[in-house]
């Protein structure tokens, strides 16, 4: 399969060969990548595209992938309307 | 060693709007040294508003000019940075706010700001969706805005590495020479930089900069904790204030908003629940068809805030030591005008606007101190 066939985030509909493009464009690390692509910016919160991404940039970059930063998580967990928070709020 | 005309510290709005404008001015041979990646600090974190609706006349005459230039940065810059002016809409609650906020609007007129006094139905008619229940007026600027932080960083970034500026990212800066009162090299953890001019534009980090540089900045970091909702087709249209509540939706859909929590100076970025909690029921009163729309992250930033809430710009009694930094929540939207008076400085020896010269640290010296009477969330 080509790279642009094979998609990384499905969320937000990100493929392979645009995540290649962007690390070689210069965005070398999880965050710039992540704000760059708008990666992981879906109902899953990255939990399916990010540790993926990890793997992609640790071969790119040829780094071990402890070396791949991790990203910080930002609750909440799972997405929350809004007004399950204002209820609690009386 | 290298040898360099500029060495920005921040890889910030303010740092690489300043070296924007220092290409433009013809200078080269410029390095922007960054200890995480560009938009770490609080340029990627913030509410992305852009307002002139101010009440002191170095904020308003500033920000009159920096919306000139994102209008400019829209059409310019390689990448869309979707800078849009929807407006912002200051939702008044009591007679005594409504009273003030005239005032305030008669002022910005004097400088040719287009605000202006609605009543809670023409605000209705703006935002069909507000629940102007507790509302007796707002405050309206058709021609205040917002732009998306990172679009605005990967557009600059690109302009630059077009035009050869370097930009070091997870390069921290940890000692300055100083000789004489004058600039004589930066040093990271990965080099050296022999130079005689250097911007501050580090952000939460600018204090300990300055004493790098042997000043004391008057800085103080404030937590603020914002939330991003789902995306969702456009129907909001313009910035929505009242009290310490702030949101807008991005041309990305998301509802990005907070609420000012009123904490003391604080050291950590730790999110809370309690914001949440606050922020949700206070949107919700304002804005109840979002009560079944999901929050999708929550994260914080900081306010770096001076004892007079504006900004610290220009020249330092340390020779072509600048300043670009304190901005007490607006640096975002002061970027491009900040950037342009930073370049004046170091290419001209003035900032070409009168009131900026009314910003520069020897206010807290002389004891001309300036008072913002609206900040917000
Ligand atoms: C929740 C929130 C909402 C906001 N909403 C708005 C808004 O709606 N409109 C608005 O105009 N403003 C808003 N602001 C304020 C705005 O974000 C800031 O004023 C602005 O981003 C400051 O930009 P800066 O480039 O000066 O600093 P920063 O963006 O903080 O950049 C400074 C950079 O310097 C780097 N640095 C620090 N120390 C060192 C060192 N020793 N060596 C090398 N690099 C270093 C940091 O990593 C950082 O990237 C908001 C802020 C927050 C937190
Ligand atoms: S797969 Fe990327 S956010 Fe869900």
């Amino acid at each position: 399969m080509k790279d642009e066939e094979i998609i990384i985030c499905r969320c937000e509909d990100i493929t392979l060969k645009e995540i290649k493009d962007a690390i070689h464009k210069g965005y070398k690390d999880i965050e710039s990548l992540r704000k760059y692509l708008q990666l992981s910016a879906g109902p899953c919160q990255g939990k399916t595209c990010i540790p993926l991404t990890e793997k992609i940039l640790a071969q790119e970059l040829k780094k071990r992938i402890d070396e791949i930063a991790m990203p910080t998580t930002r609750p909440p967990e799972t997405p929350v309307p809004f007004g399950i928070f204002s209820k609690a709020k009386k | 060693m290298k040898n360099r005309n500029v060495v920005i510290i921040g890889g910030g709005i303010t740092g690489l709007a300043a070296a924007y404008y220092l290409v433009k001015s013809g200078i080269k041979n410029i390095s922007i040294l960054e200890k995480s990646y560009l938009g770490s600090g609080s340029t990627g974190r913030c509410g992305s508003g852009i307002r002139q609706q101010f009440t002191t006349k170095e904020h308003i005459v500033l920000m009159k000019e920096s919306v000139k230039l994102w209008k400019e940065w829209n059409n310019d810059l390689p990448i869309p940075i979707h800078f849009e002016q929807g407006g912002y809409l200051w939702l008044l609650s009591n007679k005594k706010e409504l009273a003030q906020y005239k005032e305030y609007v008669t002022y910005q007129n004097t400088f040719g700001v287009e605000s202006i006094i609605i009543s809670a139905k023409e605000a209705k008619e703006i935002v069909p969706d507000l629940n102007t229940d507790k509302v007796i007026g707002a405050s309206w600027c058709h021609t205040d805005g917002n732009a998306y932080p990172f679009d605005v960083t990967n557009a600059l970034q690109t302009f630059l590495k077009r035009e050869k500026v370097e930009i070091n990212t997870f390069e921290e800066v940890n000692k300055i020479h100083v000789k004489n009162d004058k600039i004589q090299e930066v040093v990271t953890n990965k080099n050296r930089y022999a130079t005689n001019t250097v911007i501050n534009g580090a952000g939460y980090g600018a204090k300990y900069i300055g004493q790098l540089a042997g000043l004391n900045l008057p800085l103080q970091p404030y937590r603020h904790q914002i939330a991003a909702s789902e995306p969702m087709n456009n129907f909001l249209g313009p910035m929505i204030v009242k009290g310490g509540l702030y949101f807008l939706q991005t041309h990305r859909g998301r509802i990005v908003g907070g609420t000012d929590l009123k904490e003391p100076p604080l050291s950590n970025l730790n999110s809370t629940l309690n914001f949440l909690e606050e922020y949700s029921k206070q949107i919700i009163s304002v804005l109840p068809i979002i009560s079944s729309v999901n929050i999708m992250k929550q994260w914080a930033g900081y306010y770096i805030v001076t004892p007079d809430r504006h900004p610290i710009l220009g020249p330092t009694k340390i020779n072509g030591f600048v300043l670009g930094c304190g901005y007490s929540g607006h640096g975002f939207m002061l970027g491009p005008v900040v950037g342009k008076l930073l370049a004046s400085l170091i290419v001209h020896k003035n900032m070409y606007i009168a009131e900026a010269n009314n910003l520069t640290l020897e206010r807290f010296k002389t004891g001309k101190l300036i008072k913002e009477r609206a900040v917000i969330g």
